[in-house]
């Protein structure tokens, strides 16, 4: 089966500063990688030029998506092309709910695939159902964007849309930090709810715990911007116990 | 013309369209006739324009004692705006489609071209055209110097509300006019009012009798129309005690090279436990992208709670007009009266905004509460200027003022410009401003999410807007939220 993704040798900065250089890395649908590495390797950059955020310079290598280069896409063509990234540090906006910010986002992807908008009152409905799913009660969806959330809800928030969304490959970039045990349970289910053949993940985590909840089939190392060793999910156990230290020598302590 | 040719010139307009004032879609001309008077001002204009309404000597006398007072006036300096020196004597004070020659007539007989007009403009003057279940609007339509026609004026007179044209409520209802006029705005009270004073065309009239809750919105729709003119409008809104009315009001201009000036005076009076409304929409042509063109928007805005507990309230979405200089205010004359004031001033490309509001507590436990959201963008200029008076008298005198500026890119600029003055000691008054700017974060946010770059700031800039859109009436919020997302159009990428 041909790759969903398919990095290839891939170079990329932010202000003229080399962060990833020669990273390669192939998912093929329905497959969960994930991907650890100590601070500094390079794992948020990841996220952020996969979705193509500004600033951020790729300078050699590609980046496909289903045979599409990602790299020509504006962040809106990748969003609509399926490509999710749940942030590491969800961003607020005041005066806009829940609700619409949903909405907007949902419709402005179904516009761009040439589909229809969905309707106001099927919209609700699926909303209540998915929010409820993922323990979210009615009054989160009217309340502002992420504006007072605490950290484990914007969390969850961005799984919420996420599981609205169901976006062909969702990027998850340190979901599991600032969540305590139940949260990260609730947060585990939805994204195994959203598992299926034809949908890929890239979860990037510094700690195992995560995985035990959400079984990556491929686990990788990120050490100064590439993929240092792949395995399966026995890697992340092992990392738990010996560290990132003979990856990235002496100097850093994981 | 070949076919092929003329598929090539409309590729070309679309594409020239594109890149000019392509978002203001109320950019088109009627091509009608016109009576038109030379340009200039003088004393025989004053006098041409009041025997062209068949005024009575008393109003004709106003006019000329404004026109007196103005000549030793001069045109303030103080507002942060900047457009080069008016000549007043290079302007037209009076423009009518000579279909209304006649003077006003029955909606029946308004020239189709008229009606056609407002009709792409999405104001319908035919009240059969009001499908059920949408709920009626009474439309009073000013085009140019004259008021074309005015809605339901039968269904509402039922419930004794008079709503007409200004130069019809001087011939009908002469002991209404003549004792509300000038009594909220003197005709002195700044330079421009005094020149709407002596050379005022047209506009609304509304009275509300003592008890009635008026059954409907009314509303004006502004039209400038003709090159070179001006449009000196006034809308006077009286609701007598234990009135209510709900008021809007929306201005559009065809796309010109030239300025135009709009001098507009507003007047509201509420008496005993009265409530006026008053939201306006205001897309007034704002000029190209390089500044070229555009309406002056000079405009006095003021409302009279003039007796105990009334209350006045203005809500208004600015996204219009080249320059706006522009203060809504209130005068809290009656005890436990209520002034409000909700804006959303919007200015893009080279648009300057100089608005804002002044609340004057005159009475005991009188109260306000103001809103502001400014958003500059391009290389506009947004100021908010704003006034908060406490008369020694107001014992128990409250006020509440918000004002939020957003920033988007780095060529533009906001002001906060607050006067607060308190003469009694047991005044409140709390102030609160912010300034921010929309973050490349939360634009990626959105981005990542979907939403295009313009999207992106139209939600964001709806978001900051919220509190007082949702004080506007509720079928124009959604218009007014889509107008936002127009108006910002550009204003990233």
């Amino acid at each position: 089966m041909s790759a969903l993704l398919n990095i290839d040798n891939l170079h990329a900065g932010i202000d003229g500063k080399p962060i990833l250089n020669g990273l390669s890395l192939s998912i093929r649908p329905g497959e969960v990688h994930a991907i650890m590495g100590p601070n500094g390797s390079g794992k948020s950059t990841l996220s952020y030029v996969l979705s193509g955020k500004d600033g951020y310079e790729v300078s050699g290598g590609d980046m496909m998506f289903e045979g599409q280069s990602l790299a020509d896409m504006a962040p809106e063509e990748r969003a609509i092309a399926g490509l999710f990234l749940a942030f590491q540090y969800p961003l607020e906006i005041p005066g806009v709910t829940n609700m619409t910010f949903l909405k907007t986002s949902l419709n402005a992807i179904l516009r761009g695939r040439g589909e229809d908008e969905m309707d106001a009152a099927s919209f609700l409905r699926l909303a209540r159902e998915k929010s409820r799913a993922l323990g979210m009660n009615d009054e989160m969806l009217k309340r502002q964007l992420n504006v007072g959330f605490s950290g484990g809800e914007k969390k969850r928030n961005e799984i919420l849309q996420m599981v609205m969304l169901e976006p062909k490959l969702a990027i998850l970039d340190e979901t599991d930090s600032g969540l305590d045990i139940d949260a990260l349970k609730t947060v585990a289910e939805g994204v195994n709810a959203l598992r299926a053949p034809d949908r890929g993940m890239l979860v990037i985590t510094h700690y195992q715990r995560l995985l035990d909840f959400i079984k990556p089939d491929v686990v990788h190392v990120m050490a100064a911007g590439r993929i240092v060793k792949s395995g399966g999910a026995e890697l992340a156990l092992e990392l738990e116990k010996s560290g990132y230290a003979e990856y990235v020598g002496e100097t850093v302590n994981a | 013309m070949s076919e092929a040719k003329a598929s090539i010139d409309k590729d070309t307009v679309d594409q020239v369209a594109k890149f000019g004032g392509e978002h203001y879609k109320y950019g088109f001309t009627t091509e009608i006739d016109v009576d038109k008077i030379p340009n200039g001002l003088s004393e025989d204009i004053v006098r041409f324009i009041s025997a062209k309404k068949e005024e009575p000597q008393w109003l004709l006398d106003w006019r000329l004692d404004a026109y007196e007072r103005w000549k030793t006036m001069d045109e303030p300096d103080w507002a942060h705006v900047d457009y080069p020196k008016i000549n007043y004597q290079d302007l037209c004070y009076y423009a009518a489609p000579k279909s209304m020659e006649a003077g006003p007539k029955s909606l029946d007989e308004v020239d189709p071209q008229l009606l056609e007009t407002y009709s792409k403009l999405g104001i319908p003057l035919q009240e059969q055209e009001v499908l059920a279940g949408v709920k009626k609007i009474a439309v009073d339509a000013v085009f140019d110097s004259v008021s074309v026609g005015t809605t339901f004026r039968e269904e509402l007179a039922k419930d004794g509300v008079i709503f007409c044209s200004f130069s019809e409520a001087v011939q009908e209802h002469p002991e209404l006019v003549k004792k509300y006029l000038g009594s909220v705005v003197p005709k002195s009270d700044n330079y421009f009012a005094a020149l709407n004073s002596a050379v005022f065309s047209d506009g609304s009239f509304c009275y509300i009798p003592p008890g009635v809750k008026c059954p409907m919105e009314l509303s004006t729709y502004f039209r400038i129309n003709e090159a070179n003119t001006g449009q000196f409008e006034r809308t006077l809104v009286i609701a007598d005690k234990g009135a209510y009315v709900s008021y809007l009001e929306g201005c559009t201009a065809p796309m010109r090279d030239e300025n135009q000036l709009h001098a507009a005076v507003v007047e509201l009076v509420a008496l005993e436990d009265a409530e006026i409304k008053y939201s306006t929409v205001q897309n007034w042509y704002p000029g190209d992208e390089n500044g070229k063109g555009g309406i002056y928007n000079f405009v006095t805005k003021r409302g009279d709670c003039r007796e105990a507990r009334a209350r006045i309230s203005w809500t208004q979405v600015e996204t219009g007009s080249a320059v706006t200089w522009k203060y809504p205010s209130c005068i809290l004359r009656g005890d436990d009266s209520v002034g409000e004031f909700y804006s959303i001033a919007i200015s893009n490309n080279m648009q300057q905004v100089d608005s804002g509001t002044k609340m004057l507590h005159l009475g005991k436990n009188t109260s306000s509460r103001i809103i502001s959201k400014g958003i500059s963008a391009g290389r506009s200029s947004n100021a908010y200027r704003g006034q908060v008076n406490v008369h020694p008298k107001a014992a128990g005198a409250r006020n509440f003022t918000q004002c939020d500026s957003l920033l988007i890119g780095d060529k533009c600029a906001a002001h906060t410009v607050p006067y607060i003055e308190a003469k009694n000691l047991s005044a409140v008054l709390e102030h609160e401003a912010t300034t921010s700017k929309i973050s490349d974060d939360q634009l990626f946010f959105c981005q990542q999410r979907g939403l295009d770059p313009e999207e992106a700031v139209a939600l964001i800039v709806n978001g900051f807007c919220r509190d007082v859109l949702q004080h506007l009436p509720m079928e124009f919020a959604v218009e007014a939220q889509k107008l936002v997302g127009i108006s910002l159009e550009g204003s990233v990428g």
